[in-house]
């Protein structure tokens, strides 16, 4: 079923951020500092003032008169002990584009006029870009403030590894490379602020994934009652990650719209995009794996090395990335043991947070290359080796090595569905018969694990203000249609349509009877977009929601009717008998009556036609999905291009309410997956300075490189919910990237090359095949 | 009126947007995409990235598409310029607005009134194209969220629609 809420997105009428406009809007731009690591003093705004146009021009130190300092400090994690970030920086600066001023004109042109005249003295201090020298003795601090610059350790260790490397008959190692990526929303981060003085409230509108979370941070920032800060988020222009976290420039636009008292407006531009967004997985991985003469895997040990620029970001840290690759390393097997460490750096670059699948592509292309690299060190087909070393279904429930709650799996059942859907042995007999003419093809298995809605406990423990329950109310209007808010929110994915068709299931109406409302903190609470939670955790509320209605409308109509609601059925917009199906009133006509002619319904019992209902994961700590990919590309020697011809993915991400909308979302998440092996990479210099900064520089996955996905579905319901729902929204780039490592360096392996530096660029695959040599870069 | 120390920062243009003449004083150094975005309220055009890559703001400007963010106001003087409110009102891309809804080749939306644009190109004087021709050709429009296979399906399924309207139209 498609998307009745997408046809005025295709008619040009959606109403993204930028596109509202308010009475006294003032636009803000913000200088950004164009050193990655300085001191500075002064600054000089007169010149910029008293431009045309210009109404004030705040510096950091005018910010924070009125707004607190941003500190991600987990409570379970009381080692990582972050330092305070400035909404806009005051005396020092640790990455190249950090707001140092906040220009506020009555256009962006005036104001962008102005930002460049303002002066300001610069004491340029060292700088360090790359994590691995960030921590080696001596290295330049990132900031002064720090000891060092480690931000964070931590140690996985379960089982005799060291025990299983010693009985191993065979050990495969390899150093993985992972570039910096960035989002790349196709609408920039945008918000206005609009503070109405009289009455202390502040509404924004901002392009978020999280209302409710952004209200929480400007109340409790900004010292205003909660109640009074209300966020609508209408329609955002894609998130992804990006937009779940809290910026300082937008801190900044809500501290200015309370000063001035009137709306301020703030659209990121490209630059500021690359400059500022959200950048993510930049991680170096030496990981080694150990298998027996019968090609059991017996362990994986492994040390993370992670970057996660120059802050941690806000609420949630940038430990994400690596806490979730060490964790879910060899997570789809039957391991003896697992030996993880990791370690984190600042560095004076973009701060990293969330992006589709936080870690989780880094683990599994980890453990999916291990285990290519084992099978081709023993001589086992790569699809035979994983299928002896997945899980066995008698050991789940269970828990992996690396401490995730693993509920029913279908790995074996994904890889026998995946193998037929691409006809692994013709592919196979393909490759062989092209390798003798010269042509070098590779396929790639990926296994994924996905962690779905996640519940309860992970923030809880961290004791930070973010919900995992979604809320939803319902409510009857008298012309029969029902108001559907939720606490979830819709980038784009498809839950709002979703959550319309449970309801409309339960009530017996027509999808277009359900009006569905989202993105607003004067809603129903609930989490937003994260974690693929939208109908794993939303649909639950929604259903919840739905069946407590469905019982209330059929109690009014019994009373009416004079029979028991146990008789009687919600079909086709109408109250039917059970049994028979004949109809005996419009939901309608029951609705005009319960708001119009109360005096004719019989006192007493449930009358109301307006409920709620909230859910949250409790008895399992999140939904594991899982799934496998596979890719087929084609490695042209001699100009280091690498063609995808075919990518294949079995998921399963239990019960699927629309196929079509699970199908796209499974297919975007795969283009991000290949972006990330093939194109994308955040590239600075040696000391921070960013050379990526349009898109022309950071390569984004387009229409003509990609190719055709198939995909196709194993369904085990999620235990202890009433749909049986996992999420699904990152299992594509879980697990793309992953396919695309096995399948390159599948292609390579008989010219005894490997590739093991994303993204796979020519020049790297020129370098691995020894035609050119290496840039150091 | 336009005084003279005024002349070389503001001009005034005539032009014709979606069929209705506008008549307005631009500064010169206006984008197309910011004057019917911020003057015109056509906020149907959208802004992705300033540099000519992502196709979002895409439109028409005397019947051939262009990159709103790379044409000044100014050089719309004397000209026709479509956006997608126009030709959604027109009629013109109903049948591809339609397909693109029901095979679900949008998501958050922002890329798609450039996306259509683009595609509409493709119904104008439709032939049959293969998939691999589909992508080159909206090959200039970045779409984050679909993967694009769902847009190709969408497009390939309107120029199917209007091939058989046009070869099909007289057994009917």
């Amino acid at each position: 079923m498609a998307r009745p809420n997408a046809a005025y997105l295709a008619a040009g009428s959606g109403c993204y951020t930028d596109d509202i406009q308010l009475p006294r809007l003032v636009h803000v731009v913000f200088l950004r500092n164009p050193l990655p690591h300085a001191r500075f003093s002064a600054i000089d705004t007169a010149a910029a003032a008293a431009m045309e146009g210009v109404i004030r021009i705040f510096t950091g130190a005018d910010i924070a008169k009125l707004c607190r300092p941003m500190r991600a400090e987990l409570r379970n994690l009381p080692q990582h002990k972050p330092i305070a970030q400035m909404p806009v920086a005051i005396d020092e600066v640790a990455w190249q584009g950090e707001p140092v001023a906040a220009v506020v004109a009555h256009s962006r042109a005036a104001a962008e006029d102005a930002a460049e005249r303002i002066e300001i003295d610069w004491e340029e201090l060292p700088a360090i870009a790359d994590p691995g020298a960030a921590l080696e003795h001596g290295a330049p601090l990132v900031h002064s403030a720090l000891a060092s610059n480690l931000a964070f350790v931590t140690r996985i260790e379960n089982g005799d590894c060291d025990g299983a490397f010693a009985a191993a008959v065979k050990t495969v190692a390899r150093d993985f490379d992972f570039g910096r990526l960035a989002g790349v929303p196709l609408e920039p981060r945008t918000i206005i602020a609009d503070y109405n003085p009289a009455d202390r409230s502040l509404t924004v509108y901002q392009s978020h994934q999280s209302p409710h979370l952004m209200q929480e941070i400007f109340a409790t920032h900004l010292g205003l009652p909660q109640h009074k800060v209300r966020v609508i988020a209408r329609d955002v222009g894609g998130a992804f990650g990006i937009k779940l976290h809290a910026y300082g420039d937008e801190m900044a636009v809500a501290a200015i719209a309370m000063i001035l008292g009137r709306p301020v407006k703030f659209v990121c531009n490209r630059l500021e995009a690359f400059q500022s967004d959200a950048q993510a997985r930049e991680c170096r991985v030496s990981g080694r794996m150990a298998i027996d003469g019968d090609g059991r895997i017996l362990a994986i040990d492994a040390e993370l090395l992670l970057g996660i620029g120059a802050y941690s970001i806000y609420p949630r840290t940038g430990l994400g990335d690596g806490i979730q690759a060490a964790s879910f390393l060899g997570a789809p097997y039957n391991l003896a043991a697992l030996r993880a460490s990791l370690r984190v750096a600042y560095q004076n670059k973009v701060p990293a947070g969330a992006f589709r699948g936080v870690g989780q592509p880094l683990a599994t292309v980890v453990t999916e290359q291990l285990v290519d690299d084992a099978a081709a060190a023993i001589g086992l087909d790569p699809l035979e080796l994983r299928r002896r070393n997945y899980l066995r279904l008698d050991q789940l429930p269970g828990t992996s090595r690396g401490g995730l709650r693993l509920g029913a799996l279908s790995l074996g059942a994904c890889l026998d569905k995946l193998a037929s859907l691409m006809d692994y042995p013709r592919l196979r007999q393909e490759q062989r018969e092209l390798r003798a003419r010269g042509i070098h093809r590779g396929i790639g298995i990926a296994t994924f694990i996905e962690q779905t809605a996640i519940g309860a406990t992970l923030y809880s423990a961290a004791g930070l203000p973010i919900t995992t329950q979604d809320c939803c109310s319902l409510r009857m209007e008298p012309s029969g249609v029902v108001r559907c808010a939720v606490g979830c929110t819709d980038q784009g994915q498809g839950t709002l349509t979703g959550i319309a068709q449970i309801v409309a299931g339960v009530l017996g109406v027509p999808i277009e009877d359900v009006a569905v409302s989202a993105g607003d903190s004067a809603g129903p609470q609930g989490g937003g977009a994260w974690a693929s939670r939208g109908l794993s955790i939303g649909g639950e509320a929604a259903y919840a929601a739905a069946s407590d209605l469905r019982r209330n409308i059929l109690e009014i109509a019994a009373a009416v009717l004079q029979s028991s609601a146990e008789r009687l059925d919600l079909r086709d917009r109408s109250i039917v008998d059970a049994a028979d199906g004949a109809p005996r009133l419009t939901l309608k006509e029951l609705c005009a009556l319960a708001y119009y002619r109360q005096d004719l319904l019989p006192p007493g019992g449930a009358r109301e036609l307006a409920v709620t209902r909230q859910y949250t994961p409790r008895t399992d700590p999140y939904f594991v999905a899982n799934g496998v990919q596979a890719s087929y590309l084609e490695v042209d020697v001699d100009s280091g291009w690498i063609r995808l011809l075919g990518h294949w993915v079995v998921e399963d991400c239990g019960r699927v309410i629309n196929p079509l909308l699970v199908d796209e979302q499974i297919r975007g998440g795969v283009v991000q997956g290949l972006g990330a092996a093939l194109f994308e990479h955040c590239i600075y210099d040696s000391e921070g300075q960013l050379l990526t900064g349009s898109l022309a520089d950071y390569l984004v996955p387009m229409a003509a490189e990609m190719p055709d996905i198939v995909v196709a579905h194993v369904t085990t319901p999620q235990s202890g919910t009433a749909l049986g729902i996992k999420g699904v929204g990152e299992a594509g780039t879980v697990g793309a990237s992953a396919a695309v490592w096995c399948a390159v360096n599948d292609a390579l392996r008989p010219l005894g090359a490997r590739v093991s530096r994303q993204p796979f660029t020519p020049q790297i695959v020129l370098e691995a095949l020894g035609r050119v040599s290496g840039t150091g870069s | 009126m336009i005084r003279d120390d005024e002349a070389a920062t503001e001009r005034r243009i005539t032009c014709s947007v979606n069929g209705e003449r506008i008549t307005a004083t631009v500064p010169v150094r206006q984008h197309l995409v910011d004057f019917l975005r911020e003057e015109l309220g056509l906020t149907g055009s959208h802004i992705g990235c300033e540099h000519g890559v992502c196709g979002a703001c895409t439109l028409r400007l005397d019947g051939v598409p262009v990159r709103g963010c790379l044409i000044l106001a100014v050089q719309a003087d004397g000209a026709a310029v479509e956006t997608i409110e126009g030709l959604t009102e027109s009629g013109e891309i109903a049948e591809l607005q339609r397909i693109f809804v029901a095979r679900n080749a949008l998501q958050c939306g922002f890329c798609t009134p450039g996306m259509l644009i683009t595609a509409a190109e493709l119904l104008r004087r439709p032939r049959p194209m293969t998939r691999a021709a589909i992508r080159e050709h909206v090959a200039g429009n970045y779409c984050r969220c679909t993967g694009y296979q769902a847009i190709v399906d969408a497009i390939a399924m309107a120029i199917e629609a209007r091939l058989t309207a046009e070869t099909g139209g007289g057994d009917r």
